[in-house]
This record gives C-alpha cells, structure tokens and sequence, in this order.
C-alpha cells in the first residue's frame, strides 16, 4: 500500500487534546493538499477525530478553524498554484477560504470509537494510562479488517510492551512528537521489538512530508527527551535539598532555576519549564517510567508535596502559564511557593541578596541573543571558558548542573536508550530549544 | 502643455506619522487611530497654518481603496468633520491608485488655474493596516487589471515589480544590481532616521546592507526581491494648500515659505496592457519629460526629487527615467552614491517609500510636502543644502505598474 493510500483513512485518538489537536492540524493538512494533487481527484480523504466530549471536539473544531487559516495564509503563494485551475477563485481570500474548506472537510469530529474501523493509519493521543491505551487499541484492532498502524505518542510507555499487550504484531511505533505538534520540529521514532518494516517506512515518510526532524531512539521508557527532562529535574530538585540549609525554600527554587537559565543559557529555567509542562504531567511519566528503571529511582518527592498541595502548573486554554512551583506575571516568574507556609514568596524581596551570594559569575548571555547567532560557536566557547575559570558558589553550582546534564546525555546512549550522542543533542537543540548540546567539551 | 495663466503656490504641508511595522506605536492587536482620525490629524494640521477653515475655498482628497480597506467611500464629506468651518465648501475626491494623492494636487492646481479658487486644501490618505498583508495584496491589485489577477502572484504587485528585476537582473546582470537595491534600503533607512514621522525613525539595524542582501525566497514570496526590496504596509495621511498670490496674502504667508509649482507632466498608459518593456519605466520616463518642459528647466536644475520607490526596482529604473542616469545604469549611478543625502542630487531626503512609508494614497502628497520643507529650509534633521545650480524639486508619484503618473517641479516661492 502506498503512502497516499494509507492516508485515505486516518484515525486520530484524543483528538481534542494538546498533542492530539495539533497532529490533526498537521495530518489534515497533509492530506488536504494530497487530495488537492491532480493524480488524486475524485478520491476521498477522511481524518476521524475521535475524542470522548461533544465540547471538547466542538473546541477542536474552532482551534482548527483558527490554525488553518493561518496555515493557508502562510502558503497562499503555493496555493495559488493547487488552485490554478479554479477560475472562481481569484484572490487571495477566496483561496484561503477554500483551502480551510478542504482541510476542515477532511475532518470528521466524533465520540465513537467504532470510527477508527475503517482507518489504516491511528494516531493515538489519549491520556498516559497504560491499561487504557491496551484497552483501546485492542477494541480497534480486533475489529478492524485493514490490519492498522497504531502510531502512539506516549512519553514513557515501552512500544513493546503495548505491541504485546493488544497483540498488534509489530503494527506499532513511538511516534514521540513534542508539544505543540504544530511548532515542534522533533519526532522521536521508537521501535518496539516487532515493529514492521511497513510501518516505520510510513512514519519516516510522514515525517519527510511534514518537514519534522526524526530522532529514532531505544524502547526505554521515557526515552531521550524525557530521559534526560525527568532526570534533571530529579538533579534539580536534590540541589534544592542540598542548600536548603542555608537557604529558603523559594531561594534555592529559585537559585536553581536561574542557573539553569541564565547560567546555562536556556530558554526556561528547570522549574519554569516543570510549570510549562505541568507538574502533574511530569509526575506522570515519572511514575511511569520508574518501574523500568532497575538501578535508579525516578521519583520526585518534592513534586508529590507541591501535588499534593493542588499545586500543578500546566497552561490555560489560550495558552498563558497558570502559576506552579513558580507564581507567574506576564509570562514572568515573580515568585515561589513555599510548601511551609502555603504561600508564593516575592522574588524580588530576596533577589539581591540571594545572587550576591552567588560571588563572581560571567556576564549573563541571554539564551535569545545566542540561539541563532551566527558566531554561537566562539561564543559559547568564550562564555564557558569564562565560567570554568570562575570558583565562586554561584560558578560551581552552574559547572556541576552542566557536567550532570552531559553525564545523563551520556548514560541515555550507555543504557541503549539513544544511537548516539549527536542524537541526545539533536533531540535537546530541537525538541528543548537549547543552545547546544547537553553532550559538549565546554568545560574540559 | 499650455504656459499656466497664473502663479500657483503650495504650503502648509502637515504628515501625520506613517503609523506600521517598525513604528514603537505600532501594536495590530490593539485599535489603532482610524481613517478618519488620519484625515482630521492632517487636515487640522495644514488649517491651523493657513489661518482656519474660513480661508479655504475648495477641498480635494486624494485616496486609493479606503472602500475596501476601511470599507468607505465617500470620502469628500469628510472635510466638515475636520473642521465645521468646511461645511457647505466643495469638496471631491479622486483616484488614481498609488497616484491619487498626487492627482489631488494636481486637481487642487486646476482649481486655482480655473480661478474657481484662491486657497484649496488638500489631502491625501490611506489606512491599510485594518487588513493583514496577504489580503491587502488583494487590495492593492485593483491597480492593475483585475482581467489578470487570476493568473498573478498572490503578492500581486511584489510579483509584478519582481518580473521587472528579473528582467533588468537578465539584461544588465544581477549581482551589481541587487547590491544598488541594498544601497538604496540602507539609504532610505538612514534618511528616515533623521525624520521623526518616518516608519523607519525606530530603526537601529547597525548593518542595513547586509541585511538587505538577503537572498529573495520565491517560495515563501516572490523571486527576484525580498523583503526589504519592498515599501511596507502603511497608515498617514498627509495635507497641504495650493494657493494663488492672492491666497497667499488671504492667509498671510509670504513667498519664501511657500514652493512654486513650475510646471508638471500627467501621463496615462493602459492598463489592460504589461509592459514594452519591463526594463524599463516608460510612462514614468514621458511624464517626468513633459514636466521638465512645461517648467522649461533640464534635469540637470533639479536639485532633489522625491520618487516613487515601492520596490527598489523602481528606483533603479527610475532614476534612469528621469534621465539622471542612462538606460542599464541605474544601478551603478546608486552605488555611486549620487542619490544619498550629500551625493550629486539627494532622493528621498527623508526616506521615500521604502523608508518613510507608503501610506499609498497620501504618498503623492507626502512628497509634496516632503520637497516643501527642504526647499524652504524647513526639514529639520533632514534638511539638505542646496545648490543655486540646481534650485529645483521634482517628484514623481506612480500609480499602478507604470500606468498613471504625475511629474511635478517645485522651486522656493520668492525665488
Ligand atoms: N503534553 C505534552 O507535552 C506531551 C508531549 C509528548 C507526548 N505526550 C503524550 O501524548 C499523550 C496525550 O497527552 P496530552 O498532553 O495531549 O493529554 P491531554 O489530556 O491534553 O489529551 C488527552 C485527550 O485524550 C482524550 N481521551 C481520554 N480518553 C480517551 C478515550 N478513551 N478515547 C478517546 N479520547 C480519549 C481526552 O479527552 C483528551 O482530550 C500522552 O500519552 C502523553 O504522554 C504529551
């Protein structure tokens, strides 16, 4: 079966979530413009978009309103070409208009299950819960006459396990895409031990055609991009312990984050992008990626109190940050919870004396202004050197936190989990933003 | 052209900002000053010199699509909201597309030939950002024939401006070409700089040539012009009065804060035709001829000019058009640094289209105004001197792939 065949009939599980919207944005509009080729007039393409609320699908159906236009907006100079042969449509605005009209005709929004029958290609997105994403899979597989491709976007749960579990027979793959789909170019492909040759093939193709950037990584769970995530987190969550003493709470939080930041020159310190992906999403794939971890334990116990506490992260519907281990103004943090006392604590009534104590540190290089220059190499190369020659608390907190980020890039390719080190970076540059790679000679 | 049977005179000139991306104000999210808030700035700013409302006999506004862009017309019943004083004085308004402010003038001019009027206020104006620049494109096409847009680039006149580089890149070779293109960002740039209504005041590129030798991308936009090749999308509106010597002492201004207009050259081509040739710009090219003519100086007496840079392409093409440089020249004549502020004759002193901004049916007034103040001393930061040699402005304001085009010359009133 070629590729266009198989996009005939896409299911999509979860269709109204955060990764489930946007990957029925991208497939719609894969296959919207497949069946606007000349070659595949008069055949039709049809997306179910299966999710469990009427709401929830009624609100997928306005994000992608809003979404493709802005896609079609941005490609009507191709679109003007697909539609050359349409003598009512003449301007811009008519153009537009149509094409939203054929990618929203692909999707079919529904609660039934049953829909998926017909698909050959499932995109699965429902919730990280293991014993419902077998219970689902099974119900389609058992009675869908096509023999279909499951394509699961799970963080943590090894693909081999579920190939086994809903006897799917090697018609599965990890098809990790990072959130928001639409943005992120980063997919991990993970094969479980019997993945088909067939399906791999479709979802390298499927990448290619999305201009999305493969990184294949090991059946381990969490693989590379949670792999490392989860483990600097744990990293630092004990630094926090570790200077507790001497510090507050709010101040150490604070202290790592801003090191993890503006020391380490990323685009969110570590707690803030805890908030960013929710604490509760995080705690998650942690659990679920922790009875595969013999020799570790990956197990966060200050965010089962801030959880506890109904302290949670994660985003509002229009994107904006709700507030977490950090209070949020304008999309900046301005405080942080204190679990003694229940309360956000300003930063700013202990900022100055808390990064005086840090002692001499090198001139803060925002993460904006080195990403994309074209001088980032020498750049980096100056600032680290800077830093290696630097002994203050501060200096030596920032070279530890780098030096443990290279050493789990460098265990997810010792355990198996990652082919390579220029994978583990590839999958930090692309699917975290980095600067650089966790996996570098900075500080020799 | 017949011999003008009296003096016409221009002053008062007012610019509101040129309100798009790159101005600090600029915020598309948030509401921003409207079409008729444009007119009222601009009006008010050009009575308020003349002595009010009761000083003016006629009213004219120059507009482009304010019927699709603002979804309104009828833009002549406006001038009483300027000012109650306006109410119950004629008013019209004309169109031309990116030429209509300057038909403004030229109808302002006629009426104080005419002797229908002593003292006629005009303005020009265009508020585009009500629409995002893939759908203005679709506006901005109704300068060309409509019989054609099915088959043009979805940015319309970006792809049309873009063939003529093409072709110019082909016959007179790309590479010094596209850096004259970069010389002429850099300049218009740094012009606006030093003029605080520009849309480019803001700009702090330490590098603007670079910058503007960005490789175009056919597939994102067109083929042969990026970005930076282009006039961006623009709010203004600017005024001015055309007046007789007796409008003159009406409103109490002496000649030497006043331009003459010496003579001007009006040319249509048709515009269910492409271009003979589109190296170059032939219509652009008679008109300036005929306004040479009927002032009856050369081109070697203007002394600065205000020209109709949409694209580079056209500067390029112009600057051969007026006869400043030969055919296949323009572009070393640029690089020569004969049109930048101390060169040989300064254009668009203080920015021109790509610089100042292209609020497209107030741009042929713009330039009026703009030729105005240097002439009279009046320019602040972007004063240039002048010449004895060559004491006269000359712009040329187009509308249009080359199809309407209005050539004026200007010289200090009490010279
Ligand atoms: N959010 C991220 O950053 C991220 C990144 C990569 C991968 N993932 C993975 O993607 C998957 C979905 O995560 P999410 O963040 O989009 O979650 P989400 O909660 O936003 O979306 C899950 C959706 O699944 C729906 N759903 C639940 N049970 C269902 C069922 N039985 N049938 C159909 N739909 C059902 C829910 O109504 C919801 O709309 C998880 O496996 C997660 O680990 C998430």
């Amino acid at each position: 079966m070629n590729y266009e065949e198989s996009l005939q009939n896409v299911s999509v599980l979860g269709a109204a979530g955060k990764m489930g919207s946007g990957i029925v944005l991208l497939t719609a509009a894969e296959m919207a413009d497949l069946s606007l080729k000349p070659e595949n007039k008069g055949k039709t393409f049809v997306l179910h978009a299966i999710d469990v609320s009427d709401e929830a699908l009624s609100g997928l159906m306005r994000y992608l309103k809003t979404q493709v236009v802005k896609v079609a907006e941005k490609k009507a100079v191709m679109l003007r070409k697909v539609y050359a042969d349409r003598k009512d449509l003449i301007e811009n605005s008519d153009i537009i208009d149509q094409y939203v009209f054929d990618v929203l005709h692909v999707v079919k929004p529904t609660k039934l299950l049953e829909a998926a029958r017909d698909s050959k290609v499932i995109f699965e997105a429902i919730k990280e819960d293991p014993d419902l994403k077998i219970s689902v899979y099974k119900k389609i597989n058992d009675n869908n006459p096509r023999k279909p491709w499951f394509f699961t976007n799970t963080s943590s749960i090894p693909i081999t396990w579920l190939d086994e579990k809903a006897n799917l027979e090697g018609r599965i793959v990890g098809y990790h895409f990072y959130n928001p789909p639409a943005v992120q170019k980063l997919v991990e492909l993970i094969k479980s031990q019997h993945t088909l040759k067939e399906v791999e093939d479709f979802g390298l193709m499927y990448a290619k055609n999305l201009k999305k950037v493969i990184v294949p990584a090991h059946d381990v769970a969490g693989f590379i991009g949670n792999g490392h995530f989860m483990r600097d987190i744990l990293y630092a969550g004990n630094e926090v312990e570790k200077i507790k003493g001497e510090y507050t709470f709010a101040e150490a939080v604070y202290l790592l984050n801003k090191i993890s930041q503006d020391y380490l020159i990323r685009p969110m310190g570590i707690f803030q992008l805890v908030d960013y992906v929710g604490i509760d999403v995080c705690s998650l794939i942690m659990s679920v990626m922790k009875p595969y971890m013999k020799t570790e334990n990956i197990h966060s116990p200050m965010l089962d109190l801030l959880l506890s506490m109904d302290v949670r992260g994660g985003q509002y519907a229009d994107g904006s940050q709700k507030d977490g281990i950090l209070k949020y103004e304008k999309g900046k943090p301005v405080a942080v919870f204190d679990p003694g006392t229940k309360q956000y604590i300003p930063i700013a009534g202990f900022q100055e004396k808390t990064d005086k104590k840090l002692g001499a540190m090198p001139v803060v290089r925002p993460w904006k202004t080195v990403v994309n220059n074209a001088a980032k190499e020498e750049l980096l190369t100056t600032y680290f050197k800077e830093l290696k020659s630097l002994t203050g608390f501060g200096a030596g907190l920032t070279k530890a936190y780098a030096l443990r980020s290279r050493d789990i890039g460098k265990k997810l390719v010792i355990d198996g989990v990652a082919f390579s080190e220029q994978d583990v970076n590839t999958v930090l540059l692309t699917g975290f933003f980095h600067a650089y790679g966790p996996i570098n000679n900075y500080l020799n | 052209m017949k011999k003008l049977r009296r003096k016409v005179y221009m002053v008062a000139g007012y610019n509101s900002i040129s309100m798009g991306s790159g101005r600090k104000e600029f915020n598309p999210k948030k509401t921003m000053p409207g079409l008729e808030d444009y007119i009222k700035e601009a009006g008010q700013g050009t009575l308020k010199k003349i002595g009010g409302a009761k000083n003016v006999d006629e009213c004219v506004i120059g507009n482009f699509m304010a019927a699709r862009y603002n979804k309104q017309a009828h833009l002549g019943a406006f001038f009483p909201y300027i000012d109650e004083g306006l109410t119950g004085k004629p008013a019209i308004s004309v169109e031309g597309a990116c030429a209509s402010g300057a038909l403004g003038l030229i109808t302002g001019i006629k009426s104080v030939l005419a002797e229908t009027a002593d003292v006629v206020l005009v303005i020009g104006v265009e508020v585009q950002n009500t629409v995002k620049a893939i759908y203005g494109a679709d506006i901005l096409a109704g300068a060309g024939w409509f019989q054609v847009r099915k088959n043009g680039h979805a940015y319309f006149f970006p792809g049309e401006f873009s063939d003529r580089a093409g072709a110019y890149f082909q016959k007179y070779g790309r590479e010094k070409t596209r850096k004259a293109f970069a010389r002429w960002y850099r300049n218009a740039v740094e012009n606006a700089r030093l003029c605080p209504t520009a849309q480019e005041y803001h700009n702090t590129c330490d590098d603007l040539e670079t910058l503007a030798m960005t490789e175009p991308n056919g597939k994102g936009f067109v083929d042969h012009l990026n970005l930076y090749d282009c006039s961006k999308v623009s709010d203004g509106a600017s005024a001015i009065a055309i007046v007789s010597e007796e409008g003159l002492k009406r409103i109490g201004i002496p000649k030497s804060e006043a331009v003459e207009v010496m003579g001007w050259g009006h040319v249509e081509d048709d515009i269910t035709r492409q271009p003979a040739d589109p190296t170059e710009l032939a219509t652009s090219r008679q008109a300036v001829s005929n306004a040479l003519e009927s002032s009856g100086i050369t081109s070697d007496q203007i002394g600065t000019a205000e020209i109709h840079d949409c694209f580079s392409i056209a500067a390029v093409e112009a600057v051969e058009a007026m006869g400043f440089a030969k055919k296949g020249q323009g572009a070393e004549f640029i690089l020569a640094g004969n049109t930048a502020r101390n060169g040989m004759i300064p254009i668009n002193t203080t920015g021109g289209l790509i610089g100042w901004g292209h609020p497209t049916g107030a741009t042929g007034v713009h330039q009026a105004v703009t030729l105005l103040e240097q002439l009279t001393g009046k320019a602040g930061d972007s004063q240039i001197t002048l010449s004895s040699a060559r004491p006269y402005g000359l712009s040329v304001n187009m509308g249009g792939n080359d199809k309407t085009i209005v050539a004026i010359v200007y010289r200090k009133g009490d010279a």
